[in-house]
Parts: C-alpha cells; structure tokens; sequence
C-alpha cells in the first residue's frame, strides 16, 4: 500500500530537522545530568525531578524507562527500534501502559542516555512520561478512523504535546496533569477522569469547538470531572488551558502530595469559584499572545501523512463470505474490529492480552511482527490503546483474514477486547515500589479461568481493573469490576469494588464490602458472574444489571459461597 | 553563587533591608511587610521587593511604578509558583524592571525562570556558573510562546532561544 505523501509518517506528527535538532539537545541535557548526578554535583533528591521528566523512574528492583508514544500514534519503524531496545537494554520485553506509552522495567541509569538517542534516531523520547508536569496527552485508539468520529483530535493531541513540551510555567507544578482529548461523542478517552478532559466536535464556522471537563481522576479520591466550559473555540484554547494550568500551579495545594492534584483544588474552592478564577485570568491574558491561528493549525495537520483508502469494490463483501467459512474469524471480527468511516475498512485490535498472560506486555519479537503487520495491513501506522492493547487503524476488509491468520499464527489473534479478558492491571507489587499486593497473578487467574472464547462472549461486556494499592494506576475504581490490593497484616488481600465505568456512562464504583484472601477473589468474582448471568435480561450487559438490581443482588454471591 | 544575569556574572547594586534596623539611603530590596516604609523614602530612591511563593502579585499593582525590582523565591525547586509570579508580572502587570530569582533553583531550570520573564538568579547554590551558562545554551528550540516574544518559526508553534 502507498501513502499520499511518502515522507510523511501516517497519523503522526512528521519530524523535520528543527525537532530532531530539539530532541538531541534534550539527549545532550540528560547526559550532562546524568554525568552531574555521577559526579555527584546533584544530590539524588534534585536528580529525581530531572529523570523523571525524561521517564525514568526507580522501581522495586531497577530503574524503568517510560518511553512517550504520543497520542498512541506511533510508527513501524518506530515499533521495531523499541524491538531493538527491548533486546539489548531490557529482558526482550517491554509493557504497553494506561497512558498509552510503553516502559521498559529492567533499565541501568548508565544506558539511559544512550537509550534516549536511539530512541531520538525514530523521532521518539521519554519526555514528560513522568514528573510533575503536563503528561502524555492521550487520545481515542480510533481517531481518523472510527466512523462515529465528528472530527480527528490528534491534530489538536500534537498542537497540545509541544505547547506542553518542557513548558516555562508548568513543568514544576503541584503534581502531574493529564489531559484526554476526543472527537467522538463516544467517549474512549475516560475524558471526565483526568484533570483536563476535552471533547471536540465542529463548531459553527467549520473550526473545532471544545467542551472542557476539569478535575476528573482517580487515585487515593476518585472524583469526576465537571464541565467547565461550553463550545471553547479553538482560536482560544491555548490561552485557556494555560489560564486553567496557571490557577492550579498557583492554588493548587503543595503541603501535602496526596492532596495535590487539581480535582483537590477544583472540589476545595468548588466549581463556580474555580471558573471564576480562571475566567479573571483568562480575561487578563495577553490573548494575541497565545491565539491558535487556523494556519497553525492547517500547517500542524499538513505535517501528518494521510493514508490512502482506496479498496475494492467488493472489499466488505469479501469479509461477509470469510466471516460465514470460518467461525473462529468471525468470532474474532466481532470482538477485535471497530468500524471505519471508510466502508472497505475497519480498524483491528490486536488483544496484549493472552489467556493466562500478562496484560500489556509485549515481547520484542510480538514487536517486530506488529510492525511488519502495520506495514504489510496498515499504512505502517500502530497505535496503542489506554486498554493496553494494540490497533491496526486501517485495514482493508478483503484483506483483513489474512491479517488474523498472521496474528493468531503468533499467539496475537485472541478474541476478548471489551470481554473478561481483556483486563487493565497495574504492574503491582511484582515491580512497583508503592504496590501492597501483586496484580498480575490475579489478572492471570482470572484470564486463564475464563479462557473459552465462547464463555466470554456469552458473559459480553465487562471491564475487569486491578490495583496494586489505592494509588490506583489499573483504574479499579473506573472498572465494572474493580479489584484493589490491600496489605492486611502483611497477607495480600483484595477489595471488590462494582459498577464504575469511565465511558459516557461515568461511575465510581462502590465497594461491595470486606476485602477477600487472594486465594478467594478469583472464586468470589466467578460467583458474581455466575450471578450475573442468571438475573440478567436478555441482552443486559453486567454494568446494566448491576445498576438495575444494585449492590445487594451481587454481595450474597461474594460473601455466602454455596 | 555570585549574581547572575543572562548567563554571565553581574554585580548587585541592591541591598537586602534588615531586620530590625532602618533602611539604607541607596537602592534596597525590602520584604513585603515593610513596602510601606520604602515607599516612605524619597520617590528617587531605588526600591525592590522581596514576595513569598504564596503573594497574588495583584498587590503589587499600586506600587509597580515604584520598584525597580521584584525578587520570587524558590523555597524548594520543586515549588514552581514564582514561575506564574514572574509571568504575571510581565504579562499582566507589565511590569520592565529586574525580576530576581531567589531561594534554590535548579540551574536546569534556568532557561524555564529567562522565559517567564526573570531576568537576574541569586541562589546559594554552589554550582560554578559555567553550569548555568550551560544550562542557558543547551535548547535552542522552544514549543510555546513566552513573555521573552520569540518569534514563531514557519507556521506552528516551534520558536527560536536567543542564545547569547
């Protein structure tokens, strides 16, 4: 397959000599860091801000490297060069994440820097992974692809990476910040759980308009996020995250890092104050200053390559007839496809997570076949889901069995995104210094126990999220089922939370009740799914019979084994 | 760390108030408790301040056409409010005097402290100053506009350091 523009890197931001220029300057910073930190002129107590903003993190037993993959968006050749650095600076792994980054966990600080500039060879970086500055900006897995998108949000997702990259005023704020941006009234992004929340849609002169949801997450205080601003023009949305960023580098609290974040702050001075505040401040800016221009924007969007989607005629009608010959096909098309805007493509997605495996983690070889797929299948374009799983954006239909005869070939083709398997964890107390209890296993147990593609389908939509500790980077509390580790006198033990859901139907979930041993809470769930499925109505999703029946219908199974 | 300005060592003409005793005659940088008092002195006289991380600088705005100097201060490296207090200062307040940096930057914060619009660092940080030079010369790119009005380069958002 051809793109339009052969330069051009499709879906992606296209690098050019100044922004290469910017990131061996930024490898070059590191390094004299890293050399300062050896030498001893830094103490590790200011080294620390510094290798976090470039993604390095000390963990339980070494350092991990968390390498941006902006927007998710990332290339072939990028994918193969992460291949590379799995096999040589890593265990031949590496670990898709929340943020839709990837990190590798068994890193030596003194290969960091070289790391980096292999990394700067693909136009890639660990900027901003970490620390307490502007994140990652993640975005829908299917943007410019899906068919229910009003309009394509990583061109506002990229405009929104350099306005944040290494920021004057924001790169030392009271804690880290997240923002989501979406161009789906479909809400993939988990928009009312991060502290900016945005979702675009065509606003009234043809230029995108905003809706702008503010501390929202999840942590020790899960709090959604509330609106805080109605249809934004675009012209103005630089100069009013910077006024909302602004209010919360000043207020937002600095005694206490559990308290820090700015759903704190938001929920403290309660809605009304804190727009007024950031109104005052947007009000005073220098707003010509700040203004994003229709021909920034334009020459930002002429940096991304288009793909080129030209199919047969019969494309869809190929798929139809190899979905009726193969019912391991179909099965798989209808749990692992979304639909494309265009009608002789979809949009595939490779599940990370394998019956019994560990979600997200990737080894280098699944890497190298990934990208060779993205080439042969999809324009060279990977793109990494907040769910922790891969997608190939555009696939011709005609073509697409043969994609799934690759993929299942190597162990990829498993059929459960969206179903039982296709669980979020947190790495937990297997590498992470802060965890109380061990995910993965859990995650594992429960995977391999519903296993049966068939089973899982019959039990349909349900997202399974597993932490570590309430610190809650596997998103328990936004889980239909959450699953949260606890240390009880240093035994592990799990507490169940139900009914959260991070979609357009935003919920906290709620506990259901005392904390289960882990050898119990794979039981305990099996229980409450069995439960499920003989109060359920016809075609009810678990989420549904749950907010129908309530918590009490479901506790008997959890607590009273038969 | 001696004064510094742009990247190179400059000498400070202003002197710090002290507790408990009357200001001097020359230029002086006094706490914000006793603006009033510097303000007392005779209208030529150089006057600065010094605020806390937790000052609105809006209660500047009175005596702005006053002072000749804001000092910020960095209680910890960490603490990054003098960062929108500098800010502020030029972009809301316009303020065109030294705004000096205080308390314990990072020298790799100091291209951040230059764009929000400080203009001098005064750290009891040993570093020699060739590590801020450094720390100055090291980016040449930028990704968003600041007080300093670098010019965009081509259509976006990507402007140029002044290096010098």
């Amino acid at each position: 397959m051809s793109t339009d523009t052969a330069t051009q890197p499709v879906g992606r931001y296209a690098y050019d000599e100044v922004d290469r220029t910017f990131l061996s300057q930024r490898v070059a910073q590191f390094r004299e860091q890293v050399g300062r930190r050896v030498a001893g002129d830094l103490s590790e107590d200011e080294f620390k801000p510094l290798r976090l903003m470039n993604g390095l993190y000390l963990q339980l037993h070494a350092y991990m490297l968390r390498v941006a993959v902006p927007y998710g968006m990332m290339g072939a050749d990028q994918m193969r060069e992460l291949a590379h650095i799995a096999r040589t600076y890593d265990r031949d792994y590496g670990h898709f994440t929340t943020r839709q980054n990837i990190q590798f966990n068994w890193i030596r600080l003194e290969d960091t820097p070289d790391i980096l500039e292999r990394l700067a060879g693909v136009n890639m970086h660990a900027i901003q992974t970490s620390g307490n500055c502007i994140r990652n900006v993640t975005c829908d897995e299917f943007a410019g692809a899906a068919a229910d998108e009003l309009l394509d949000p990583r061109i506002h997702a990229e405009i929104l990476r350099q306005w944040s990259t290494l920021h004057p005023e924001f790169s030392f704020l009271p804690r880290k910040f997240k923002i989501a941006i979406s161009g789906s009234p479909h809400d993939r992004v988990a928009a009312r759980f991060h502290d900016i929340g945005l979702v675009a849609h065509p606003g009234p002169n043809g230029r995108p308009v905003f809706d702008v949801f503010v501390g929202g997450g999840l942590g020790r205080t899960p709090i959604i996020g509330v609106h805080l601003c109605h249809d934004l023009p675009e012209e103005d949305l630089l100069a009013y995250l910077e006024a909302v960023v602004r209010v919360y580098n000043a207020y937002g609290r600095r005694d206490n890092m559990y308290k820090a974040r700015i759903k704190i702050l938001v929920q403290a001075l309660g809605v009304e104050q804190f727009r007024e505040k950031v109104d005052a401040e947007f009000a005073q800016m220098n707003r010509a200053d700040y203004r994003l221009e229709p021909a920034i924007v334009e020459g930002i969007r002429a940096r991304f390559g288009i793909p080129d989607l030209d199919a047969p005629a019969d494309a869809a009608q190929k798929l139809d007839s190899d979905r009726k010959a193969d019912a391991r096909f179909d099965r798989w098309v209808r749990t692992n496809t979304h639909a494309h805007r265009h009608e002789g493509f979809i949009s595939a997605v490779v599940s990370i997570k394998p019956d019994g495996g560990i979600p997200g983690d990737v080894t280098a070889d699944q890497m190298d076949l990934i990208a060779d797929l993205a080439d042969e299948f999809s324009f060279g374009e990977i793109r990494v889901t907040h769910m922790q799983n891969v997608v190939l954006g555009h696939v011709r239909k005609d073509r697409l069995r043969d994609l799934w005869l690759r993929l299942d070939g190597a162990g990829l083709g498993t059929p459960n995104i969206g179903l039982v398997g296709d669980i979020i964890a947190c790495p937990g107390l297997d590498y992470c210094a802060l965890a109380n209890a061990r995910s993965i296993p859990i995650a594992q147990k429960l995977s391999a126990r519903f296993a049966n593609p068939e089973l899982q389908e019959n039990i349909g939509t349900l997202r399974i999220n597993i932490s570590g500790c309430i610190n809650a980077c596997g998103h328990h509390h936004a889980g239909h089922i959450g699953i949260l580790g606890v240390d009880k006198r240093g035994e592990e033990f799990f507490q169940l939370t139900l009914g959260g859901s991070a979609e357009n139907d935003v919920a906290i979930g709620q506990i259901i009740g005392p904390a289960l041993p882990e050898d119990e809470t794979v039981d305990a769930i099996a229980r409450l799914i069995d439960t499920y499925l003989v109060l359920r109505n016809e075609g009810e999703a678990f989420i549904d019979t749950y907010r129908r029946l309530g918590a009490a219908s479901f506790k008997d199974a959890v607590y009273a084994p038969a | 760390m001696p004064l510094l300005e742009n990247g190179h060592v400059t000498e400070d003409r202003w002197a710090q108030a002290i507790a408990g005793e009357a200001l001097p005659a020359g230029a002086v940088i006094v706490p914000l408790e006793r603006l009033e008092e510097g303000l007392a002195r005779p209208k030529d006289a150089p006057l600065g301040v010094a605020i806390g991380p937790d000052v609105d600088v809006a209660v500047l705005r009175p005596a702005l056409p006053r002072l000749g100097l804001v000092a910020v201060t960095f209680p910890s490296f960490r603490d990054g409010r003098a960062f929108t207090q500098a800010r502020a200062l030029r972009e809301h307040l316009s303020f065109t005097g030294e705004i000096r940096a205080t308390g314990t930057p990072l020298p790799d914060q100091y291209e951040f402290l230059l764009r929000c619009g400080v203009t001098t660092v005064q750290t009891d940080r040993a570093e020699d100053v060739a590590v801020w030079q450094q720390a100055h010369e090291i980016i040449s790119i930028a990704y968003q506009p600041s007080v300093l009005h670098e010019r965009p380069q081509g259509l976006g958002l990507r402007r140029f350091l002044a290096t010098d």
